[in-house]
């Protein structure tokens, strides 16, 4: 059953060679995407670039097309305010109840001055760590806000 | 020295008639004791009586190794299970090895074979006989032992590996005599050369060296960087192992221990008899086995045969060095290894559709072998540890099923070249200049 609380990332597999990324970035670039975040992670030869984006299944749809590798995987959005301490209180709150954080990565947002993180749990954990972090007193962000931002 | 000079310096035609006689007693015995050849025997009508010259041969049936896979495991044995006293096997293709049996007879006749061989590359009694084959299913290690120990070597089992144990040992012992692939050999001569020990400090005179094709160039090498003369030696372990075929001081072919192995060429499309001189697949008959005298076997090496005397004096059928292959059989570190089992492996690994293909390489002197699989979204996983874990499995997959360490590369859904729809499958760099 498909996470309502969850965001949706286009994950793409790219080869660890000089254009690939340039090329992704073109592609959602002339499709209309505007990302809001990413990050690679990276092996020697490869690598798995994550994407949030305004328009994810657009995104998936037009880099599948251009023969891309590409899944679509839930992940937790998650405010936090922007000052020190405020996201080792959320992976406290995580951690004491035994949640393992399979990758995490954050942004800004520029109009409210806030922190966004991304989270990546298991898919058997996700409903457990929205239940900690809103225990803990943070929010999770609907998706169709994270896309607008 | 010749090891049996009976039967290695025969009058031609002398063999001929002991040919003809082994091949009739063979055939009759496959008749009575091998389903698989009554019938194909009878269904070419075909009766040992009427064979009345070694030339007849070209009419019997060819067998394949097909026919072995579709009889696994004792299907093709022509003596009764407690008579076999050894199997060996190599991994064969579509998940069934390729299994071969002999009896305590076809032990004697393989060691003969290569006491001779030995003898053949300049190697006698009081010689300290290296043996760097890998011991096991594998043919080559013990092989190269019991035939050593036939001539009456001093024999050191080292089997494969441990490259610094092996010259540490060369250098102590003293061996005079190696057996081994030719790409090892170089691997022992790099060896030699990081460890500063010098070509005097070797003892080596002679090299017996097969499982693998290989050039003059690489000749050459060898015998410079280790200071011996190096033989190609031949075999399968269909017909015997190593020991069908070995090359002598002339260095001019492989002489057929044709007294017992009858080899022919032939065309690899026709199927028709090619004469002396040109090229084409070698098919090879076993007039003496007992546990698995397979008849006309093809054995898609690409080969001639020449009947020239040699300065030797042996009068052997001589077959040109292997120069190919009529399939896409690979040789990778002396492994035998069809793209299809690769390719299974790669259907069995949940998920991952066979977009790969296969590059074989040579680093420093040995092979490697990479498969790239291209990446599905069906089989990708949004964490690095994710897809490595299926790179170790596929890794895995192919070390259990081809006994060889393969490196894996994923790459990207569509970048492997596809010609006519077709993937081109196996991109082969050790292709020497």
């Amino acid at each position: 059953m498909p996470c309502t609380r969850c965001a949706k990332q286009v994950s793409v597999f790219l080869e660890n060679k000089p254009g690939r990324l340039t090329d992704v970035c073109r592609a959602l670039g002339d499709a209309g995407v505007n990302i809001r975040a990413f990050c690679v992670a990276e092996a020697s030869e490869f690598g798995i670039l994550r994407l949030i984006v305004d328009k994810p299944d657009v995104a998936a749809e037009t880099l599948a097309a251009r023969g891309y590798a590409v899944t679509e995987h839930e992940v937790l959005a998650v405010q936090l305010q922007d000052r020190p301490g405020d996201l080792a209180r959320a992976l406290t709150a995580l951690s004491g109840a035994g949640i393992n954080v399979e990758y995490i990565y954050a942004f800004l947002t520029p109009k409210e001055q806030q922190a966004v993180v991304i989270f990546r749990v298991a898919d058997a954990q996700v409903a457990d760590t929205i239940a900690r972090l809103e225990e803990a007193a943070f929010e999770v962000i609907p998706a169709e806000r994270i896309y607008g931002m | 020295m010749i090891f049996d000079p009976y039967h290695e310096c025969m009058d031609v035609e002398q063999r001929r008639e002991l040919q003809i006689r082994r091949l009739r007693e063979t055939v009759a015995r496959l008749m009575v004791s091998v389903p698989f050849y009554r019938d194909r025997f009878r269904s070419h009508g075909i009766e040992p009586e009427a064979l009345q010259s070694i030339d007849d041969l070209k009419n019997l049936p060819f067998t394949t190794k097909d026919d072995l896979r579709e009889t696994y495991p004792y299907g093709m044995f022509a003596a009764p299970l407690p008579d076999i006293v050894r199997l060996h096997a190599s991994s064969g293709t579509s998940g069934r090895p390729t299994l071969v049996g002999y009896t305590a007879e076809d032990i004697e006749i393989w060691s003969d074979v290569i006491a001779r061989s030995i003898c053949c590359a300049g190697g006698d009694s009081h010689d300290i006989l290296h043996v760097a084959y890998g011991y096991g299913l594998f043919t080559g290690g013990l092989g190269l032992h019991f035939g050593g120990e036939r001539l009456g070597c001093t024999v050191v089992p080292m089997s494969a590996g441990n490259t610094k144990r092996q010259l540490r040992m060369m250098v102590d012992l003293g061996c005079t005599l190696l057996a081994c692939t030719p790409s090892y050999a170089l691997t022992l001569a790099d060896a030699a050369q990081e460890e500063g020990v010098s070509r005097d400090q070797l003892k080596l005179r002679s090299g017996i060296f097969g499982a693998e094709p290989w050039s003059d160039g690489m000749r050459q090498q060898v015998e410079e960087r280790l200071g011996l003369s190096a033989h190609d030696i031949y075999g399968l372990s269909e017909i015997i192992g190593p020991g069908v075929s070995q090359e002598c001081g002339e260095k001019n072919g492989l002489h057929v221990f044709d007294d017992h192995f009858v080899p022919e060429i032939v065309d690899p499309d026709t199927g028709e008899s090619l004469p002396p001189g040109q090229e084409g697949e070698l098919v090879i008959t076993c007039i003496t086995k007992r546990c698995l005298p397979l008849i006309r076997y093809r054995t898609r090496d690409i080969s001639a045969l020449y009947t020239e005397p040699c300065p030797c004096s042996r009068t052997h059928v001589r077959m040109a060095r292997i120069t190919g292959r009529t399939d896409d059989m690979l040789i990778i570190r002396g492994v035998n290894v069809f793209p299809s089992q690769i390719e299974e492996v790669l259907t069995r690994v949940e998920g991952v559709e066979p977009h790969y293909q296969i590059v074989v390489g040579r680093e420093g002197h040995m092979d490697t072998l990479e498969v790239q699989v291209e990446v599905t979204p069906h089989i990708m996983a949004d964490t690095i540890g994710g897809m490595e874990r299926l790179e170790r499995e596929i890794a895995r997959e192919l070390q259990a099923t081809l006994s060889l360490t393969a490196k894996v590369r994923l790459v990207e859904p569509q970048t492997i070249a596809r010609s006519e729809g077709k993937a081109k499958r196996v991109i082969d760099l050790r292709k020497e200049g």
